[in-house]
């Protein structure tokens, strides 16, 4: 059976790649994720205005408490921290991660503007990263950005970074635009080759014992794919971009789900870390029963099969689409 | 030859580090720079010059490092270590044996004081003098440059003769004093030490495959002789060291001698002298044969074995008087050590006829604890000298008005080149002067032909302390070991410290001062208080003023004023052509900030030009007519020691105190810091009474004593000024009664743990709490509050509720004011224990953070109440401090045995409507219990002191102690884990009633930061660059093993109540109590502000469970072990991720960092899962106590 598939260009194995999160932190790590059965591998992502301002912090920290005292001029060893160190981190771990095994290492770059993304990406892309994803991450609160300027920014980012590497560069979007399929459309115009649907804000909770915000995350849960995929399902046929689908990959069947709205790979962080990193391998182990059981042959029957058609009145579908939940919902729980 | 800018302790590690195998390490102030630059040197991978990257080994105390390395040595390892002080003495035993066995090793010391009256810091010869009968050959280094080639002299020659050496320098005046000096080059060192030595010091190393036994048990037929086998070995050492000296300036062209003279060849006085002083009088002696007189200087250089010949054919046949100067005091002694040293070579010499006349030789002591030694002096000796009957001995630099000891001498004497430029730079501690000084240093320093000098002086408080800088640079190598003086240029970088202190004192006629002011130019001078208006008139001065902290501001730097300031330096001190200057200071922001990214870069940059844009010369009148006068140091009403002599060491003149004013066995008054109102922070916390639910949280933990409660009538009001806060006391049974909350604003460090303890949220979104920071407006309501706060009495404690935090904040703290760090962990539970039991407390105090700002000078914070009862405190040592408060109890007991015998003895004569029985029966339980015996036991020497006689005599010297004894053991991590832990151990085993209080950093806090076994696994800490590798050691487990201890592991940012309990159940508990209590420290790499959040991240990650063990339930026949926090509710990475200590490893190397969390988080399930399996057994599951 072929399972193989391409993405952005990389040809994977099967569909099934590890996110950008905490189990790719290190080259053990993702080793891990690989001998469980990961096609391919998206590092944890590098917060590049964060790191930035981490080490701003650390050494205002250390000399904020230097020279006081006569006994202790200082607390710490004298080993400088700077961006160049934690960036050597992420670039270290790149460059020994795509030693260390054979499947595609995508890098993760974790911003919210231009600042130093380009500089950030080229040596990203020589440390060896197969390919970029940006996850433009703008925190949303602000109330006085317009959605213009959101865009505006996303696609300055895309444009500066695609322009500075060679690699495939895949941007990994919100779902909080007015017109999400206009804007992933204008993403790939301005050099994306990939679009992973969606980012997810993990948005933090309210501890009531500390009466503080909680920022432990959730992980995804199912209900969360239904969302990526109704976009997938809509712009699979108006864009010839890879497209990922991310969020709420808990079963096999729901990378079936993914497949049939159009993705050309799942992505899941949430089921590894739930079920181990091995579960990829029963990801696929399902997705392979299920095409058996199916009859099918190769992914290329599978993907895009229930994608909106490119001629169709897409409009007419998707209201369509929403009156028959409508009619469900009301079968099951009687009249709204 | 590659010309450098380091300190004298970093000169002496880089060759020590490049020529050894193994450094056997502990911390010690002013040595540790040295261990810390090795073990960072060894986490790099650096290696020797022989290829081996050496093995760095921190021990638990200077004993075990000496006695790690004389294992090493026997084991044929190039071994060293660096030490000072008391260090240095806990290594004597092994010196003997290490010397006994003829074994090569270099000790590097940077010699400081002895703790005697007092511990020092600073220093002097006290402790290499206290090693000299060790059998240790002893080498001087007078410089920077003498520490770093001295170090390899040193090696070469105890490898050449067999016998151990011990090198040393200054403490902090070379140890810490960075001058330009040329490095010596792996190839240079390789060189002058051969490998085959190396080879010959292996081959006599232990080895079973050639067995023999070293060490063994000596009788009288054998041991004299065996001792006298090693002449031979000491005889050659002279010439082996001189014969190093020549091969180091073949090398490297710097010649050094044993003993150097300088001065005439004819001259008639001589001064005899060693250390970096030897410099200053060699200026002094050039200067004054400049001028006509015949004079001159012996150095010695090697001090033991002591080259009587060299010093013989150094010192001028012509000299018919000489003095000895010795950096170290021998009380009771004839003289000090090279005194008689030189005295005996001189009279041995005269009387055998190797030479023709006995010059007068006098002794004299200068220059302990880092006391200034100066050209000046220099000169006074010589005065003395000229005398036709001199002082035999005496003292220079102190006036002695008690034994007369101390020679005149004139005040000052420039005896420097006209080309070094000198400047002095006033700053408070962390605002970046000193940081900038050292960067400016380096700037010029590292020009071609451009010798730089930079010393630092800071004051006794960790928190807001005032540094000053002397900086010196010029085209000639600077050999001024002393202060500056007459300097070319001023720099006062904060308005407070010139209203506090005399900052011209070290101006000379035309100095460019420079002031930051918060005043526009045209109102500068005006403002400027009349002394210091009066000496710019009089020397004319060139005054210069900047609002920095205005430009920093506008440049978006916030408070950072320091490149401003800096570049203010450069612009007006002519030091470089202005704009080549300015260029200089933009290209090092460049390197220095270049990693933060060019937003930072550029606005560095920008604050480099607005500061030269907003810089303004002041004209200075020719009249001072301002009527501001400094600020007095203390208030009128202050006692009379704390004015006549505290006072003076406040306003920075200690120098001029006379002997006179100081107490003779370092007795101090207590409580003084109440005087010194330091008004060091611009934000201070603010009471809403509105909101305010009375919880006492934040007085709780406020470390700084500055919040304080009162309960009381509302007639008390009565006269309080305007601005007096109180609300309605919000307490049950106690109707009308108004409550207040105060804040010593002139004391207030502005750390915000209060705002953080505070459980208040003001509903009007802007998260305003009941208690918040808020900038100082203006200081004279504030005292005034304080003051008529003062006048309300304190609650009186018999109707206060010990047992919750709510009712504790109304019991008097007697710890107040320390010079702790703003927002410090520790002082917090030092003020609790105060409130709780400070009316009858013993306190020993281990050496560290506590005992610093316990007990530094000027000012201190243990205080009294108003019957003048409170903590008696004392510090010992680092080492025996379980052992030292084990004594205090142990005499305790004694004395309340011996007074309730002599009581019961006298009982028809004082007993008076049963007040015999009521002292003896009252077990002192409660509080009313105490406050009745306290009543009782005055009213019983009100009665004694009726009778005579020898009895009542003995019962009134001992009636106190029928008042139960409180005895506190404080000290840190370093103390309670590593140095005292066997003295501890042995304490709690005892089953003495004593309490043992361990302010738990997790670090040694006081030296800087060093790693302790208190220090987590992960942790990066000096001597655990790498991140420590093993897991803390539980201490509280091992004290519940014997069963009758009382253990608790407490955290006041997690639960206040619990460490309220566990206080008072330590106290109570009739046997030794053990206190584990979490403190959060600046060595975390926190924002301090947030201390308290990250002691609760501690306690609910699991990294710092909270317990108690009490005795007291397995006698009841109930578990003692109570598991007092939930189970834990974050994973440990979360308490990780918040401190620079476990981050700086995630930054260097994250794998490492990942595994150690990872392990860090097993360990943490694993203890969590045994301490709940305890909890839950019965009684009988745990240890007896023998009581039972």
């Amino acid at each position: 059976m072929d399972l193989t598939t391409t993405y952005m260009g990389l040809e994977l194995e099967h569909p099934v790649v590890a996110s950008a999160g905490p189990l790719s932190q290190t080259v053990a790590g993702v080793q891990g994720l690989v001998e469980g059965g990961a096609s391919g591998v998206v590092l944890h992502s590098l917060f590049e205005e964060q790191l930035r301002a981490e080490v701003a912090r650390d050494e205002q920290l250390i000399e904020s408490q230097s020279n006081a005292f006569a006994e202790a001029l200082d607390y710490f060893p004298t080993a400088p921290i700077t961006t160049k160190s934690a960036a050597y981190t992420y670039l270290s771990l790149v460059e020994r991660s795509a030693k260390a095994v054979d499947v595609p290492i995508i890098a993760s770059l974790n911003g919210a503007d231009l600042g130093g993304w380009v500089e950030f990406a080229r040596e990203v892309a020589d440390a060896g990263a197969a390919a970029l994803e940006l996850n433009i991450y703008l925190v949303p609160g602000d109330v006085a950005i317009t959605g213009s300027v959101v865009i505006k920014r996303h696609l300055e980012i895309v444009a500066a970074v695609t322009d500075a590497v060679s690699i495939p560069v895949a941007v990994k979007l919100s779902p909080y635009f007015s017109s999400v399929g206009h804007v992933a459309l204008q993403l790939v115009d301005a050099g994306a080759s990939g679009l992973v649907l969606f980012n997810r804000f993990l948005n933090p909770d309210i501890d009531i014992e500390t009466l503080g915000p909680d920022p432990e995350f959730a992980l995804s849960t199912p209900q969360e794919g239904r969302l990526p995929r109704t976009w997938i399902a809509s712009l699979r046929n108006h864009t010839t971009a890879s497209l990922a689908g991310s969020s709420g990959v808990e079963s096999s069947e729901d990378v079936v789900k993914y497949l049939l709205a159009g993705a050309d790979v799942v992505m899941t962080t949430a089921a590894l870390i739930r079920h181990g990193r091995s579960y990829a391998r029963e990801l696929v182990g399902g997705l392979q029963s299920w095409m058996v059981r199916k009859q099918f042959a190769s992914l290329e029957q599978v993907r895009g099969m229930l994608a909106v058609p490119a001629i169709s009145d897409g409009e007419a579908m998707r209201r369509g689409g929403y009156v028959d939940a409508i009619q469900n919902a009301k079968a099951r729980y009687g009249s709204l | 030859m590659t010309k450098s800018i380091i300190d004298g302790n970093e000169a002496a590690a880089s060759v020590a580090y490049r020529l050894n195998e193994l450094c056997s390490i502990y911390p010690i102030t002013p040595s540790s720079t040295m261990a810390e630059l090795a073990d960072e040197w060894a986490s790099r991978g650096q290696t020797n010059v022989f290829g081996v990257r050496p093995t760095v080994i921190e021990m638990q105390s200077e004993g075990g490092a000496a006695g790690a390395l004389h294992g090493a040595l026997q084991g044929g390892a190039m071994s060293t270590t660096f030490t000072a002080s008391q260090g240095l003495l806990l290594m004597i035993p092994n010196m003997y044996k290490i010397a006994g066995e003829l074994t090569s090793t270099v000790f590097h010391v940077a010699a400081r004081s002895i703790a005697a009256q007092g511990l020092s810091i600073f220093g002097d010869h006290q402790d290499v003098m206290a090693v000299r009968q060790t059998g240790f050959a002893l080498l001087g280094s007078a410089s920077v440059q003498e520490a770093h080639d001295f170090a390899a002299i040193a090696q070469l020659a105890t490898l050449r003769s067999r016998v151990p050496f011990l090198h040393f320098f200054d403490g902090f005046r070379t140890s810490h004093e960075l001058n330009t000096l040329d490095m010596l080059s792996d190839d240079e060192l390789r060189t002058f030490v051969p490998e085959e030595l190396i080879r010959e010091h292996r081959s006599r190393a232990l080895s079973p495959e050639h067995p023999y036994i070293r060490g063994t048990a000596q009788n009288p037929d054998t041991y004299f002789q065996s001792r006298e086998t090693v002449n031979p070995f000491y005889a050659k050492v002279p010439g082996i060291v001189r014969d190093a000296m020549d091969s180091f300036a073949e090398l490297t062209g710097r010649q050094y001698r044993l003993v150097e003279y300088h001065g005439d060849p004819e001259a008639e006085r001589v001064i005899v002298i060693m250390g970096s002083a030897a410099q200053t009088t060699i200026q002094a002696v050039e200067h004054l044969n400049a001028n006509g007189e015949k004079v001159g200087v012996v150095q010695i250089r090697l001090y033991r074995p002591f080259p009587v010949a060299e010093v013989l054919a150094a010192l001028p046949q012509t000299a018919t008087k000489v003095a000895v100067m010795d950096r170290t005091k021998e009380p009771g002694a004839g003289g000090e050590p090279l005194f008689l040293d030189v005295t005996s070579a001189l009279a041995e010499a005269v009387a055998s006829g190797d030479r023709s006349g006995l010059p007068r030789v006098i002794g004299g002591r200068y220059g302990l604890s880092s006391k200034e030694f100066t050209p000046g002096m220099v000169v006074g000796v010589f005065d003395e000298l000229a005398k036709p009957s001199p002082r035999p001995r005496f003292t220079v630099g102190i006036n002695d008005d008690v034994s007369l000891t101390s020679i005149d001498y004139p005040g000052w004497l420039d005896v420097e080149s006209p080309e070094t430029l000198r400047a002095v730079f006033y700053g408070i501690g962390s605002d970046g002067t000193v940081g900038a000084n050292k960067n400016t240093i380096k700037i010029l320093g590292h020009r071609e032909g451009t010798y730089a000098q930079g010393y630092f002086v800071y004051d006794s408080k960790k928190s807001g302390s005032r540094t000053v800088s002397h900086l010196r640079f010029g085209p000639k190598p600077i050999t001024a070991p002393y202060l500056v003086n007459a300097a070319g240029f001023i720099g006062v970088h904060h308005w407070s410290i010139l209203e506090r202190v005399d900052v011209l004192r070290q101006a000379r006629e035309g100095t460019v001062v420079l002031v930051n002011a918060p005043y526009p130019p045209e109102e500068l001078f005006a403002r400027l208080p009349r002394r210091m208006q009066e000496r710019l008139i009089e020397l004319g001065c060139e005054l210069w003023t900047i609002d920095a902290n205005a430009v920093a501001r506008a440049a978006g730097m916030g408070n950072r004023t320091n490149t401003v300031l800096q570049t203010c330096f450069f612009a007006i001190s002519k030091v470089m052509p202005r704009e080549a200057a300015i260029e200089e200071v933009k290209e090092s922001i460049r390197t220095t900030y270049g990693r933060r990214g060019p937003e930072v870069v550029a606005k560095n940059e920008a604050a480099v030009d607005a500061a030269v844009a907003h810089l303004h010369r002041v004209e200075v009148p020719e009249e001072a007519a301002s009527q501001v006068g400094m600020i007095p140091p203390v208030p009128d009403h202050a006692p009379d020691f704390v004015r006549d002599v505290t006072s003076v060491m406040l306003l920075d003149e200690g120098d001029s105190l006379p002997v006179s004013a100081l107490p003779v066995d370092g007795t101090y008054p207590s409580g003084t810091t109440q005087y010194e109102k330091r008004n060091i922070s611009d934000i201070i916390a603010v009471w809403d009474e509105d909101a305010c639910i009375q919880c006492g949280n934040c007085a709780f933990v406020c470390p700084h004593s500055v919040l304080r409660a009162k309960y009381y009538d509302e007639a008390s009001l009565a006269g309080a000024p305007a601005s007096f806060q109180a609300a309605e006391l919000n307490a049950a049974g106690l109707p009308g009664a108004r409550y207040t909350l105060q804040v010593y604003a002139e004391d207030c460090t502005g750390c915000g743990l209060c705002v953080e303890a505070c459980p208040v949220k003001v509903a009007d979104g802007g998260g305003r709490k009941a208690i918040n920071l808020a900038p100082v407006l203006e200081r004279g309501p504030a005292r005034e509050n304080v003051a008529f706060f003062e006048s309300i009495p304190v609650n009186m404690r018999s109707r206060v509720d010990f047992g919750t935090v709510r009712g504790v904040q109304y019991l008097e703290p007697l710890f107040e004011f320390s010079g702790a760090c703003s927002g410090c962990g520790e002082t917090p539970y030092l003020k609790l224990l105060s409130q709780l039991f400070g009316g009858r407390a013993s306190i020993a105090n281990a050496t560290g953070c506590s005992s610093i700002y316990g007990g530094n000078l000027p000012t201190t914070p243990w205080s009294s109440n108003k019957y003048g009862r409170g903590p008696a405190w004392s510090n010992s040592l680092f080492e025996d401090n379980a052992e030292f408060g084990l004594g205090l109890r142990l005499a305790a007991d004694l004395h309340t045995r011996l007074a309730r015998e002599r009581l019961e003895q006298m009982r028809a004569e004082v007993d008076d409507d049963g007040l015999v029985d009521g002292i003896l029966d009252n077990d002192q339980l409660y509080e009313s219990d105490i406050s009745a015996q306290f009543r009782a036991v005055e009213e019983l020497k009100f009665l004694l002191n009726r009778l005579d006689g020898p009895r009542a005599a003995d019962l009134r010297s001992v009636a106190d102690h029928l008042i139960r004894r409180s005895v506190w053991i404080v000290g840190g991590d370093g103390w309670a884990y590593d140095i005292g832990s066997g003295g501890l151990d042995h304490v709690l085993a005892s089953g003495r009633n004593v309490n043992v209080l361990v302010l738990d950093t997790e670090v040694y806090s006081n030296t800087g930061g060093q790693a302790s076994k208190a220090t987590p696994m992960g942790a990066v800490a000096k001597f655990a660059s790498g991140g420590k590798e093993t897991i803390s050691k539980d201490l509280a487990m091992q004290a519940i093993a014997y069963g009758n201890v009382y253990v608790a592991r407490i955290a006041m940012g997690a639960d206040p109540q619990q460490t309220l309990k566990a206080f008072r159940e330590a106290e109570a508990y009739d046997g030794p109590s053990l206190i584990l209590a979490y403190s959060h420290c600046i060595a975390h790499g926190i924002d301090m502000a947030k201390g308290l959040d990250q002691q609760y991240l501690a306690v609910n990650s699991g990294h710092w469970p909270l317990m108690r063990f009490n005795p007291v339930l397995r006698l009841q026949g109930r578990n003692p072990f109570l598991l007092d926090s939930p189970r834990p509710r974050f994973p440990l990475r979360n308490y990780h991720d918040n401190e620079l200590r476990f981050r700086m490893l995630k930054a260097a190397d994250p794998e490492a960092a990942e595994r150690m969390v990872e392990f860090g988080q097993m360990q943490v399930n694993r203890r969590w899962n045994d301490y709940e399996e305890m909890s839950n057994r019965s009684a009988a599951e745990f240890a007896a106590d023998a009581k039972e």
